[in-house]
């Protein structure tokens, strides 16, 4: 196939079928050089900037919600077009007819759609309700099929978080592609497909798949439509820069219509958007300037992305977060860095429009990056705390150099690999389970196998460990198959025909599992086998308490006699979720990463024999457990970084605060010592991390005086936060953590 | 060889204040001097601490090799490490062995054959001086500053890499004039490629109180950034 609006590109596979990769390939120009070619914000930028945030300020006093389009249901074309300032906006699109209006997208639940505009004190109107009367929701069908059992294990909280009472995410389609071939060779590929199932046995599967490319076509005939409401034709390839990323944008905007998703990630565009920028540098057609304006322009579409929440949505994932994941840098298979220009470009938008939460600038980290690009970055997490970092050396033998980070750590070849999002489960709520016999005390609920509760004075660790192996297997058992209903039903009721529109036919899937309390767990194993832990018993005889005397090795000191127990649980939690099959096959994974649960998973715990008393948050993700750690911030990372990869591909969350101070006394020192920990961290084969570079006393100041702060952005877990936009109790959390700071 | 052990207080195992690039610190148990700034009481006894072999030592800090980069290492504090010259040497000639770069934080010693063959495996040292003059070092530090330039004066001799560090306590050495002195220190002494002013910090109060004896410079204020910049000018000068 040839396209005149291919002039100008490298010639390859791409051609020939779709492939991305390919074109990215044959056509990027590395750059490894510094910052000083970047440009700032325009007049125009800083004007148009200036209108979102007088928005973003209106979105505060009405305390996190503009408005609500409580009469529409949200689709491809739905909504009249909206704009912030049509004349002066380089790229268009929006969720709605206007700038923050959130839609209801009743698909994955009618009753959350309408919990959710209740308690921003709208009501439903009842042209949906009558719609959706009728209907059945990804909600409704979970919660047909569920067990008894799996009622159970939710309403106890031992696994929570679950998307079925919320859109899965976590998929990302490679939006890219309409730019690359256009919306109408899409539709003929999968009308290909479609064709070609015919000569396939027509049992369940094939039926299924048949279904779900016939609605494919039909979505992609939808987003050329929306676009063609803001007046553009999308059914051929871009012919610059400006429509590479307009293009791109529509893709991503018929996602975020049509889903509601945890996580909306946007994949890994910056290198891809850079052939089309150098083109137009080249033809004469663009300047640096320009090209920034155009970055900057997308990104303001990205900040001011939403979606509709319950509160108990944002219990879970705290701040309004859209996961907008973007996947900065990183190296190719051939050696040769995919840093371009514009991986610069996007991180230039935390200064040319400010630091902010969303996109999630994502960085993948290689020890072989360039210099330049390296400390970069490392300024941009000191002046802004608004990127995390994620191992390309560890994640590129498994997934190629075309992959990106769906939600914080999850990643996938863009347009081959998705994953059935899973949340998680509670271990060290389990473990408390596991010595009551089946009992959970905090909700008074008898769940698992059933036996007594376990005697003895003291806690003696190989007995502990081999109930709690009894209890492991039991839940990751009845995990899988909980799983298996949701990912069963939400493929049925509210499928993503857009954004699988934007993947190969054939994809692999993941099945993505998650543990909350890891480091409570190791400490609380720690404590029973180093120190003498006796349990308390209540008037029933079952345990709600520990004296635990002693010292005992606590995860985050870099001491293997408790960071292997860490490490051990993991690779236990994974085998025994193998042992089960999954729905479509899916590749069994697992995750560290808690996102703001950690508050409420704590909130749902009981004492445990580490010292952490009821209701205690636990730490984010794979953190040692606050403040425990005593040798300081290296001992902490190195405990972290021997959790392994092979055990949780999707993911081991870091989040690390630092103070300026502790970083080092200039600003160059900083910025070089910054890089030195995270290629040390790297090194070590650790996943991710979040920066933090601040003081406690900031976030303090901010949680007595939030108007004074508008816009303080910080790393939570696995994403960034506008810490006004997280609730007091969270807010306490995150100013609990250990600040690593200057002797 | 192997049978010197050593006293130490404590690791830091993220160190960036105590030398170029990203470090491991070990401070170690001991101290003769009572500076009336120091923010390191507990290190001044002479028998508390923790007993290691240098090869433990050595084994700690490689376990953060890979965040030294080309600039970072291993940094021995106290306390003053000199104190246990043996310990220091045999500390940093394992480290030399592991490719780690040494660094050594000191405020002088009396030049013994165990101090020369400690610098003979030093890197770098963080030599700080404290005064310019011979009365201030009687009355606030209980010595001289004769040996410590004797000491610096080694340093020059064999070259080795050395920052020069005063901490600016208010009222005491923080005018022009003391910079200046501090700068002819510095111009005679081409080894000394860096100068650090640390600012006159309390928080170590709680350690004072917690070791119920009095911070002898806790009334003494605290230095403003901008007469730190001041001070820092006139070194540029």
């Amino acid at each position: 196939m040839r396209h005149q609006n291919w002039n100008g590109f490298h010639e390859g596979a791409w051609q020939a079928e779709i492939n991305v990769r390919d074109f990215i390939q044959q056509n990027y120009k590395e750059y490894a050089g510094d910052s000083c070619f970047l440009a700032g914000a325009t007049a125009r930028t800083a004007a148009l900037m200036g209108k979102v945030q007088e928005l973003f300020a209106l979105e505060r006093q009405r305390g996190g919600v503009l408005d609500i389009d409580t009469d529409t249901v949200s689709s491809l074309t739905s909504y009249a077009p909206g704009y912030i300032d049509r004349n002066n906006e380089l790229i268009v699109g929006m969720q709605t007819d206007s700038p923050l209006k959130r839609g209801v997208n009743p698909f994955g639940g009618i009753r959350m759609a309408r919990q959710a505009c209740e308690s921003y004190g709208y009501q439903l109107s009842d042209n949906v309700e009558k719609e959706f009367m009728f209907r059945t929701t990804h909600n409704s069908g979970v919660f047909r099929a569920y067990t008894d059992e799996m009622r159970l294990a939710r309403r106890c909280h031992v696994i929570t978080g679950l998307p079925d009472a919320y859109g899965r995410g976590r998929i990302i389609g490679d939006y890219r592609r309409v730019a690359l071939y256009g919306v109408d060779h899409l539709i003929e590929e999968k009308k290909k497909d479609k064709q070609a199932l015919a000569n396939m046995p027509f049992d369940a599967d094939h039926i299924r798949q048949s279904e779900e490319l016939f609605q494919q076509i039909t979505f992609l005939g939808y987003m050329k439509e929306m676009a063609s409401m803001y007046g553009y034709d999308i059914s051929g390839p871009a012919a610059n820069a400006r429509e590479a990323i307009q293009w791109t944008y529509f893709a991503y905007l018929a996602s975020i219509k049509e889903q509601n998703g945890a996580a909306m990630s946007l994949g890994r565009v910056s290198t891809f958007f850079d052939i089309y920028i150098e083109r137009d540098l080249a033809n004469g057609t663009l300047t640096e300037s320009e090209a920034q304006e155009l970055v900057d322009d997308f990104v303001i579409k990205l900040r001011i992305a939403r979606h509709l929440r319950t509160p108990e949505y944002n219990e879970l994932f705290g701040g309004d977060p859209m996961w907008i994941t973007e996947a900065v840098g990183g190296m190719g298979e051939d050696g040769r860095t995919l840093v371009t220009k514009s991986s610069f470009r996007m991180l230039n938008t935390l200064y040319t429009l400010g630091s902010s939460p969303e996109p999630n600038l994502t960085v993948l980290w290689s020890t072989a990056l360039p210099e330049g690009f390296k400390k970069f970055c490392a300024k941009v997490s000191a002046d802004t705390d608004s990127i995390q970092y994620e191992n390309d050396d560890i994640m590129r033998p498994l997934y190629g150099d075309d992959y990106a980070i769906a939600c914080c750590v999850s990643a996938m070849k863009v347009g081959k690999q998705m994953q059935f999002f899973g949340a998680r489960c509670n271990l060290a709520k389990l473990l408390l389970i596991a010595l009551n016999g089946g009992y959970d005390t905090t909700s008074g609920i008898h769940i698992g196998p059933q036996m007594p509760v376990l005697e003895g004075d003291t806690l003696d660790f190989d007995t502990v460990m081999e109930r709690y192996a009894i209890y492991i297997g039991w839940l990751s058992e009845l995990y899988v198959n909980t799983m298996n209903v949701i990912h069963y039903m939400h493929d049925k009721y509210a499928y993503e025909k857009t954004q699988m529109a934007l993947h190969d036919t054939e994809v692999t899937r993941f099945m993505a599992f998650g543990i909350a309390g890891l480091s409570v767990v190791a400490d609380s194993l720690s404590a029973i086998k180093f120190a003498a832990v006796h349990p308390i018993k209540d008037e029933n005889g079952f345990i709600t308490d520990f004296d635990t005397v002693g010292a005992f090795p606590k995860y985050g000191n870099d001491d293997d006699r408790v960071d292997l127990i860490a490490k051990d649980m993991t690779h236990r939690v994974i085998t025994e979720l193998r042992k089960t099959p999954t729905y479509r096959d899916a590749i069994h994974t697992l995750s560290v990463l808690t996102i703001t649960s950690n508050v409420m998973y704590g909130k749902h715990t009981g004492a445990t024999p580490d010292g952490r008393k009821a209701a205690e948050p636990f730490a984010p993700g794979a953190n040692p457990m606050h403040n425990r750690e005593e040798n300081g911030a290296l001992a902490s990372l190195n405990s972290v970084a021997k959790i392994s990869y092979d055990d949780c591909r999707d993911g081991v969350s870091n989040t690390f605060s630092i103070t300026p101070e502790a970083l080092g006394k200039t600003e160059d020192e900083r910025i070089g010592n910054l890089v030195s920990i995270l290629d040390g961290y790297f090194a070590k084969k650790a996943h991710h991390i979040n920066v933090n570079v601040l003081n406690r006393e900031t976030l303090m100041k901010a949680y007595e005086n939030p108007e004074a702060y508008p816009n303080l952005t910080i790393r939570v877990s696995g994403y960034a936060v506008n810490f006004n936009k997280l609730s007091r109790e969270q807010q306490r959390e995150v100013i609990s953590r250990t600040f690593h700071e200057a002797l | 060889m192997s049978t010197v052990t050593g006293r130490i207080h404590s690791f830091q195992s993220l160190g960036t204040v105590d030398g170029p690039g990203v470090r491991f610190v070990a401070f170690l148990q001991g101290c003769h001097l009572r500076c009336g700034c120091c923010h390191n009481p507990d290190t001044w006894s002479l028998t508390d601490g923790t007993v290691y072999t240098p090869d433990e030592v050595v084994a700690k800090a490689v376990r953060f090799k890979e965040y030294f980069g080309t600039e970072g290492g291993i940094t021995l504090s106290g306390g003053e490490p000199l104190l246990q010259a043996d310990f220091v040497r045999e500390v940093f000639r394992l480290c030399h062995r592991e490719g780690i770069h040494t660094c050594l934080d000191t405020s002088w010693s009396i030049l013994t054959d165990a101090v020369r063959a400690a610098l003979d495996e030093t890197d770098r040292v963080l030599l700080d001086v404290k005064y310019t003059d011979e009365e201030r070092y009687r009355q606030y530090v209980g010595c001289r500053l004769e040996p410590v330039l004797q000491f610096l004066a080694e340093l020059n001799e064999q070259q080795i890499p050395t920052t020069l560090r005063q901490v600016i306590i208010p009222t005491l050495n923080d005018t022009a004039a003391d910079m200046q002195a501090l700068k002819a220190i510095v111009d005679q002494h081409t080894c000394v490629d860096k100068i650090e002013l640390l600012p006159f910090r309390k928080i170590c109060q709680v350690k004072y109180d917690t070791l119920a004896i009095p911070f002898p410079f806790g009334q003494l204020p605290e230095p403003a950034a901008a007469d730190m910049q001041r001070l820092e000018a006139v070194l540029r000068t």
